[in-house]
């Protein structure tokens, strides 16, 4: 588990998260969702260690993350997985060597044992075709899926996605938001993911925090979030044409019966 | 200053895996000094025929012996172009290589990738490019140096020049002093982490996306040029003065 108190940070004088205090469980996912530009993204680096906080907590099963030694936070970061927006696969390595990397790095496992990890996570992420080839030569789904095969490859306690469906089409969004949560549950992992699309609160919303303007402003799962009367939250989320048709629909259907 | 000072504490320091470092240490080797042979080679053969056939003919009073082409076409290969001007000139191929390589990673997150595993990624990135041109550019110096003279040599051969290839030999041996060698070989060792660590630092430093890696790759080559002449007037000050 994850908690969050009263985090607060600001860049330049400009207040970017206002004290948020939040929750994140073991074997759930948990989204963190907003407009852009709501400090959704700050939170997240802020809960990994990119950057720190003003003022605030930052507990890891109870470990507070801010108070942390440099040697302790990096046995922290071994028991986390990342999934980056743009995958952030090394360019330099083969699919399967880019899974065997954090391995290589860090487990003690023989080269074989190794060598057949990293292979059952490709497998786990349907991507066994694809272990010698490039980042270069595979698409953005399948980049998506070596880099959750990296992060899961050390079997973390934490996995931590940014935007995991941006650029990728609704299908391939799906299919990454059920492997995200599959391994959520096999693993049962804390899983944080931060997104502003609706698919994916939609899918995998086990817990969700709506943050506005550096505030949370909600939190729920995905049944209250569309029964949910919170003015901002119902902006955010019916902000499309498309979902503004289906809920006008909903009410015009509900009123006759 | 500051910035680069505390990037070379957190890069050279123990490896977090001794057997991953000496994999990348060999890539590296292989990538920015065994690519850069042709072009050491290439340049090396041209520029030692060109002084070879310049120094003769300037060199047009009969009171000056002919050997002295070879003798002072040795001096400056030997002294400055090997070392300094290959530096130079390798500082463009190789400094703007690894600053855009890091610099990419940087802008694509691959750097924070390292940092979230707990990877210590100054030390994993940049020790092994470090390390590696210490270990190889000394290696195309020589090559340097040998291509030249042969350059040279190659010159002596044309009629137009007045040369003779028996005079050229003759000079290339008179007054040959071992430790120019030695002086050129520590030299481009400096200049070896001057060209890794300032592109390295430059690389790493970059916000935003490719237009400042753009930006940071020719900053990257500019400052390693400087620093290489500076270096190059400060190692010549304390070794032959």
């Amino acid at each position: 588990m994850i908690e969050v108190k009263n985090i607060i940070k600001s860049f330049d004088g400009r207040v970017v998260l206002n004290n948020i205090s939040a929750i994140f469980e073991d074997g759930k996912t948990n989204l963190i969702i907003g407009r852009s530009g709501s400090g959704k993204t700050v939170l997240i680096k802020d809960i990994i260690g990119l950057i720190r906080p003003d003022s605030g907590e930052i507990l890891y099963d109870g470990r507070d993350l801010i108070s942390m030694s440099k040697k302790e936070l990096n046995k922290l970061r071994r028991e986390m997985g990342m999934l980056f927006q743009g995958s952030a696969l090394f360019d330099s390595m083969t699919v399967l060597e880019n899974v065997m990397f954090p391995l290589d790095m860090f487990s003690n496992a023989s080269a074989a044992e190794r060598r057949k990890r990293a292979q059952f996570c490709l497998d786990r992420v349907n991507l066994s075709d694809a272990e010698d080839l490039y980042p270069s030569e595979i698409s953005g789904g399948m980049m998506k899926r070596a880099a959750i095969a990296r992060a899961i490859a050390l079997n973390p306690k934490y996995l931590f996605c940014d935007e995991p469906n941006s650029g990728l089409d609704p299908k391939t969004s799906l299919l990454i938001d059920d492997l995200i949560h599959d391994i959520t549950v096999e693993y049962n992992m804390t899983t944080v993911i931060n997104t502003h699309d609706m698919n994916s609160v939609m899918n995998i919303g086990d817990n969700i925090i709506f943050i506005r303007e550096g505030v949370k402003e909600w939190q729920g799962n995905k049944e209250e979030v569309i029964t949910s009367r919170n003015k901002a939250l119902n902006d955010f989320i019916f902000a499309s044409d498309l979902a503004k048709k289906v809920r006008e629909v909903e009410e015009k259907e509900s009123k006759h019966g | 200053m500051g910035e680069y000072v505390l990037l070379m504490k957190k890069s050279i320091t123990f490896p977090d895996r001794w057997s991953m470092f000496f994999k990348q240490l060999i890539k590296e080797i292989y990538k920015l000094g065994v690519d850069s042979l042709w072009i050491v080679i290439i340049i090396s053969a041209f520029i030692g025929t060109v002084i070879a056939i310049q120094i003769s003919l300037n060199i047009s009073s009969p009171l000056i012996p002919k050997f002295t082409i070879g003798y002072t076409t040795r001096e400056i290969i030997l002294l400055e172009f090997s070392s300094s001007i290959m530096c130079l000139i390798l500082a463009g191929k190789v400094g703007s290589n690894i600053a855009s390589e890091i610099g990419t990673m940087r802008v694509t997150e691959q750097i924070d990738a390292m940092e979230i595993m707990g990877v210590n990624s100054a030390n994993f990135l940049i020790l092994p490019k470090i390390i590696g041109m210490m270990v190889f550019i000394p290696v195309l110096v020589i090559f340097s140096m040998f291509i030249g003279i042969l350059g040279g040599i190659a010159a002596s051969y044309s009629t137009s020049t007045g040369m003779t290839p028996a005079s050229f030999e003759f000079g290339l041996q008179f007054y040959f002093t071992q430790f120019y060698v030695w002086y050129s070989i520590i030299k481009s060792i400096v200049y070896a982490f001057l060209i890794s660590s300032i592109a390295s630092y430059f690389g790493y430093n970059v916000k935003g996306g490719a237009l400042e890696v753009g930006k940071a790759s020719t900053n990257a080559v500019v400052m390693s040029s400087i620093m290489i002449l500076l270096a190059d007037v400060i190692l010549t000050h304390i070794m032959l003065t």
